[in-house]
């Protein structure tokens, strides 16, 4: 399984990714799904900026991450994907999903989520609005174990506990 | 975290945890000096936040933005604002030894030549003096011994 990590984080690309997950990992590319840094070639390139030179970068859009899914799982390699927002998350795994059963995600860390007007208070890392936690709640139900945890040291928080708040902030 | 002193902050320091909290300690301790810098965290903010946080920091004219990670978000941040403000001079992978230089070369620089050639030319001297002060010291010839990316 050489996408180790499908995370959900609105900084994208950042130290905690790059080096917190990409050194013990040995993680060696990065697939950044999102829809407007696959338009700007300007924000990929200052994606691209901040990773180090043995570690490549993909972009793509939700549509043509879809499409691409197998080719980065059958990649000897280790990788991360990574979505800014859980609606592309949730996009990308019912696209994958339909296009190739036997290689469905089958599991989402929620990395990092921030406070926003109209979200409320999960975690340090997670606010969530009404509608963000339903569609974790849907991804859960269709089979896909969604945990929180945002460095590799940290224990990962079970959904149920981050939405009932048990997990503390 | 902005320091009190009336004279504005020359340049912004920003970075992981307490990273320009504490690099900023260091400097007051070994300067005196506590109103050169404008310090700012990540820590528990969004993509978006980052940007706003620093945006408010280099609206008093500072033109040094220094960080501590090439990958970091607050580097991101500050190489998005570059695109607005082309003037904008981005340091990362920042040491002690660099801000010290840096406090020490800036005003007496900057006050009697073209102040943009100045800053310029200061930054990159101060990176200079950093990039130098990072060794081994003990044994040689250890293979990796220079410091990670």
């Amino acid at each position: 399984m050489p996408l180790e990590l499908y995370r959900i984080d609105d900084r994208l690309i950042h130290g905690q990714v790059v080096v917190g997950w990409g050194r013990p990992l040995d993680i060696r590319f990065i697939v950044l799904v999102d829809d407007e840094v696959a338009a700007s070639e300007w924000e990929q390139e200052l994606y691209r900026m901040g990773v180090p030179p043995e570690m490549e970068v993909f972009f793509h859009d939700v549509g043509d991450a879809v499409a691409a899914h197998a080719r980065y799982v059958a990649d000897r390699r280790r990788g991360i994907l990574l979505t800014g927002d859980i609606d592309t998350m949730r996009r990308l795994v019912e696209g994958v999903r339909a296009a190739t059963p036997a290689q469905p995600i089958e599991t989402v860390n929620l990395g990092g989520v921030h406070h926003r007007v109209g979200r409320q208070s999960k975690l340090r890392y997670v606010f969530l609005t009404a509608e963000e936690e339903a569609a974790l709640r849907a991804l859960q139900a269709r089979g896909v174990t969604v945990t929180a945890q945002d460095v590799p040291s940290a224990r990962p928080v079970p959904l149920d506990d981050v939405l009932s708040g048990r997990a503390g902030t | 975290m902005t320091s009190n002193a009336p004279t504005p902050s020359r340049a912004v320091l920003a970075g992981h945890g307490d990273f320009a909290a504490g690099l900023a300690s260091a400097v007051a301790q070994i300067t005196g000096r506590d109103d050169v810098f404008t310090t700012m965290t990540n820590r528990g903010l969004s993509g978006e936040e980052i940007a706003q946080t620093m945006r408010a920091a280099l609206d008093a004219g500072v033109r040094v933005v220094f960080t501590d990670l090439p990958a970091g978000s607050c580097t991101l941040a500050a190489r998005r604002l570059q695109r607005e403000r082309p003037e904008l001079l981005l340091v990362t992978g920042v040491n002690l030894a660099t801000l010290l230089d840096f406090v020490f070369s800036i005003d007496a620089d900057v006050e009697d030549t073209e102040m943009e050639d100045a800053t310029t030319r200061v930054t990159a001297n101060a990176v200079e003096k950093g990039r130098a002060a990072l060794t081994v010291v003990g044994r040689t010839g250890t293979p990796g011994a220079r410091g990670a990316a």
